[in-house]
């Protein structure tokens, strides 16, 4: 029970101070008497402002110095819900010394108006429960966090953790490892008090040092190279970590030791992860091309394969030094599955004959792998492909890329290179010069044969085809 | 070959299991030790014991039993045609192992799986013994989470059930045509099969239990699974869809989404370029908007790119669907219906509720709403309040840029 306590006279000049009441509470964590003492003074109608709250026999305010006078009893009946009850329960463990004129002020309030326990956008009780949740959270991280070492004395094992919590939860906290470690015997040390179980009870202690508890467990080097092992280097997310684990724990968790290294080699690691990759690539290419393409039978990454007859996937060699890219299937290509054989395709293969390219040696493929269209009666009219099917089929060309990795990749057309590049690209500024890829392939960006066939002037048209065919050259030319 | 030691051991198989996302240990009955001979206990809620740097958490001793593996599915790094090192556990091993690190309080139990070797039966019946020994022989009352082997005995994935909270098949790959190409031993009706299997003795037992009070409880934290994304050429849409299936068909707790990461020791079928976690990220995000925000599958796929069918990276899916449908919007937080508030951007399920508690006594105010929510900016342009309208904010064009999340805090999550 608090000893509630009403000051005798107070100097003159402090009016105020005069009326105000001091509780004294058993400890940091009297749930029991704070309920017991609010009840009386919010009975006796006591103000908020006038209660100074106590814990043990510390020193508090010099006008509310502690005098055996109890409370005169009040009749006010005070009822407030089971609700208020369990978040002042959470609250009086914060670690704030307001805690308990805070808990108080609500109950006055809360008599008033019962409601105010719904009004969840009210700053008072908006304050009260982010202090039990708070509490709530360190309750939990202790839970999470608490690490045993294991000594053994005459008895056998016993398992002993030095634990430093924020609030003042420990008490609290004790049903819950009585109930995961009831076979166990263990203690948990904290600088305000310990708790002790021995498998049938449990005890109380004092206040302990960190030197109290073991330096040093075997089992920890174990759990470490766990820990290690289990961190995928190339999922770094050292702030997500940080958001649930704040450093704050880490000194009594033997694994944080290892955090800084193993961020600090994380990109190395991932980085060998992906050149091992390359290196020691196995796996039969051809067939592998094979299965890619009869995964993408069936593509609907966008709603292209609707209208189309069927999918046209690139063609050649898995192993092809050059690859050519070009826009999408035209009619006849829709209607084969086959990519440039229609009159584009009949140009390519002509001016590529001309620069001394076998094209059964090229891997032939388009940016977009459904033919798109217009009808207009009975014929279907070549339509530009937008930037999202560019960027749905995108996915497929990077597949085909990836698994032939050529060294020169020539993108035909303003498709061909937004989709090579992943941005729009000007032809005329880009075209004739080596690109790199980043990959180690070199990209290079010439017209798409169909725009040779479009140009009305016989004349300008020889000039561009002769352009075409020298930057083919060029591009074949980087082979070496 | 040397013989390895159990350290040496746990870092091979524990490397071996990080690939897989799970490491729950939530959704069991509530189970003490008080007054048995054992420890371990377990929550609604699971703990995180630690989390790695790579931000995901560390509740579960999660390895393999072996990662020696008679299958070559290419994005495996225990497949069989990959030169890593090879370990292999002893099932009393494990249990020692679980067993140390439970009573240091580093776990909430264990999660095991393993490679296949010798037959799926063989496998399964390796996996069972170590559930076994830890429940009978230890009286071990933690969280077991065990992958079951789709072709196995079922009467082993009876015992599995019996022994451990939760079980779980990865479906690996979103379309069949992916799982083809890169599991090809591994066939969709057969883990379809499986999983339909567990969802009815998860149900029988449940039924069990309602009957009888004595009844064994069997799996009382369900199944979950597993899909890699970006290693097949699903689209996001796809992918919200295909996991709604399998909530619905297989009443499955969880759907994990593990960005394809790349491995050493790659098949050469493998993509060599990664999915942005933040992919990842959104697809969660999408998952929770079906599962806590009463959003049907096609209306989260209706938030991707039409073209694409892929979620923005830059905004989350809920924003996007808002912008999509503005005409929805402002929400007036004084008399709008619980769903319609749970689709306003920026407010949570928590929010949502304290608004709806607090409503009932007076009216909100945007002070109030400041008080509920992290950015009131945020929501502002998406509801009424009593002293509140947006003026025309909905019909802004560069709203989108008005509320999304500048550049470098997106940084944050796709590190």
């Amino acid at each position: 029970m608090p000893n509630i306590a009403r000051p005798a006279t107070i100097a003159n000049d402090r009016q105020a101070a005069a009326r105000s009441v001091c509780i004294r509470l058993a400890g940091e964590d009297d749930f029991d008497g704070w309920r017991d003492a609010a009840r009386s003074l919010a009975a006796a109608e006591v103000p908020a402002d006038a209660v100074h709250w106590q814990v043990g026999d510390a020193a508090g305010d010099l006008f509310a110095s502690p005098a055996s006078e109890a409370l005169p009893p009040g009749n006010r009946e005070i009822r407030v819900s089971k609700r208020f009850i369990e978040l002042a329960r959470g609250v009086l463990l914060h670690r704030d010394s307001e805690r308990f004129s805070l808990c108080y002020a609500l109950l006055l309030r809360m008599a008033e108006q019962p409601a105010l326990i719904d009004d969840r956008a009210d700053p008072m009780m908006r304050r009260a429960e982010a202090m039990a949740k708070s509490v709530r959270r360190d309750m939990h991280k202790m839970r999470a966090f608490v690490r045993f070492r294991s000594v053994t004395d005459e008895s056998g094992d016993h398992y002993v953790a030095w634990f430093e919590p924020e609030h003042h939860i420990v008490r609290a906290n004790a049903a819950f490892f009585v109930n995961r470690f009831a076979a166990m015997r263990w203690s948990i040390l904290t600088p305000e008090g310990s708790i002790h179980w021995d498998g049938e009870t449990l005890r109380e202690g004092p206040e302990a040092v960190r030197g109290d508890a073991p330096g040093d467990d075997p089992v920890e080097a174990v759990w470490k190279t766990y820990y290690a092992s289990i961190f995928n280097p190339a999922r770094l997310k050292a702030r997500a970590m940080l958001k649930e684990m704040p450093r704050k724990y880490w000194k009594n968790m033997p694994e944080t030791a290892l955090v800084g290294e193993l961020i600090a080699t994380a990109r190395q690691r991932e980085r060998a992860m992906i050149t091992t990759d390359r290196a020691s690539m196995t796996g039969d290419r051809t067939a592998t091309l094979t299965a890619l393409r009869e995964e993408a039978t069936g593509c609907t990454r966008c709603p292209l394969y609707r209208d189309a007859t069927q999918l046209v996937f690139g063609e050649g060699p898995g192993d092809a030094a050059m690859m050519l890219i070009g826009e999408q299937p035209g009619d006849q290509e829709d209607l084969t599955g086959r990519p440039f054989i229609g009159p584009a395709g009949q140009l390519l293969n002509e001016v590529l004959a001309a620069a001394g390219i076998e094209r059964d040696a090229l891997y032939v493929t388009n940016a977009v792998k459904h033919f798109k269209f217009t009808p207009r009666g009975k014929r279907r009219i070549h339509a530009k492909p937008d930037a999202g099917e560019i960027e749905a089929c995108r996915w497929w060309v990077e597949q085909e890329r990836a698994l032939v990795r050529p060294k020169v990749v020539v993108a035909l057309g303003a498709t061909a290179a937004r989709s090579l590049l992943g941005r729009t690209v000007t032809i005329g500024r880009e075209r004739g010069r080596p690109i790199e890829l980043g990959d180690g392939a070199t990209g290079w960006i010439t017209v798409h044969p169909s725009y040779l066939l479009r140009i009305p002037d016989a004349a300008k048209a020889e000039e561009e085809k002769a352009r075409f065919l020298s930057d083919l050259k060029a591009a074949y030319a980087l082979l070496g | 070959m040397a013989q390895l030691s159990v350290q040496d051991k746990l870092g091979i198989l524990a490397d071996a299991a990080k690939y897989d996302a799970s490491c729950a240990s939530s959704g069991t009955v509530k189970r003490n030790s008080a007054g048995g001979k054992g420890i371990g206990s377990t929550e609604g809620m699971g703990i995180c014991h630690a989390y790695a740097p790579d931000g995901r958490c560390i509740s579960l001793l999660k390895i393999l039993l072996t990662n020696s593996c008679i299958f070559d599915c290419h994005y495996c790094i225990n497949r069989k045609s990959s030169n890593v090192r090879r370990a292999r556990f002893t099932a009393k091993e494990v249990v020692d192992l679980t067993l140390s690190f439970y009573r240091r309080n580093y776990i909430e139990g264990l999660f095991l799986s393993s490679g296949i070797i010798g037959s799926s039966d063989y496998t399964m019946e390796q996996i069972v013994e170590v559930a076994r020994a830890l429940r009978e022989d230890h009286d071990f009352r933690g969280y077991i989470h065990l992958k079951t082997i789709p072709d196995a005995d079922p009467a082993l994935v009876e015992a599995a059930g019996r022994h451990a909270d939760r079980v779980s098949i990865n479906v690996e790959l979103p379309t069949e045509r992916g799982l083809k190409r890169l599991a090809p031993e591994k066939s969709q009706p057969r883990i379809e099969g499986a999983m339909g299997a567990m969802h009815r003795a998860i149900e029988d037992g449940g039924d069990a239990r309602r009957r009888y009070r004595s009844a064994p409880r069997f799996a009382p934290a369900g199944q979950s699974t597993q899909m890699i994304v970006g290693a097949d050429s699903a689209t996001d849409g796809d992918i919200v869809l295909r996991a709604s299936q399998l909530y619905g068909r297989f009443g499955l707790r969880r759907v994990y989404y593990s960005a394809f990461s790349p491995i050493p020791e790659a098949s050469a079928v493998l993509p060599l370029q990664r999915p942005p976690l933040m992919r990842e990220h959104r697809l969660y995000q999408s998952d929770w908007l079906m599962r806590f925000y009463g959003y049907r599958p096609d209306e989260v796929a209706e938030a991707a790119d039409p073209a694409t069918g892929m979620l923005p990276l830059d905004i989350d899916p809920k924003l996007a669907w808002a912008l999509k449908f503005r005409d929805r919007f402002p929400v007036d937080v004084n008399r709008a219906p619980r769903e319609m508030l749970l689709r306003v951007p920026g407010l949570g399920v928590k929010a949502v509720n304290a608004i709806l508690s607090t409503r009932r006594w007076r009216q909100l105010r945007i002070a109030d709403i400041a008080r509920l929510t992290v950015s009131v900016n945020k929501v502002r342009p998406f509801l009424i309040a009593a002293d509140w309208r947006p003026v025309m904010l909905s019909d802004q064009a560069d709203l989108r840029r008005f509320v999304s999340p500048r550049a470098e805090q997106l940084e944050l999550f796709a590190a």
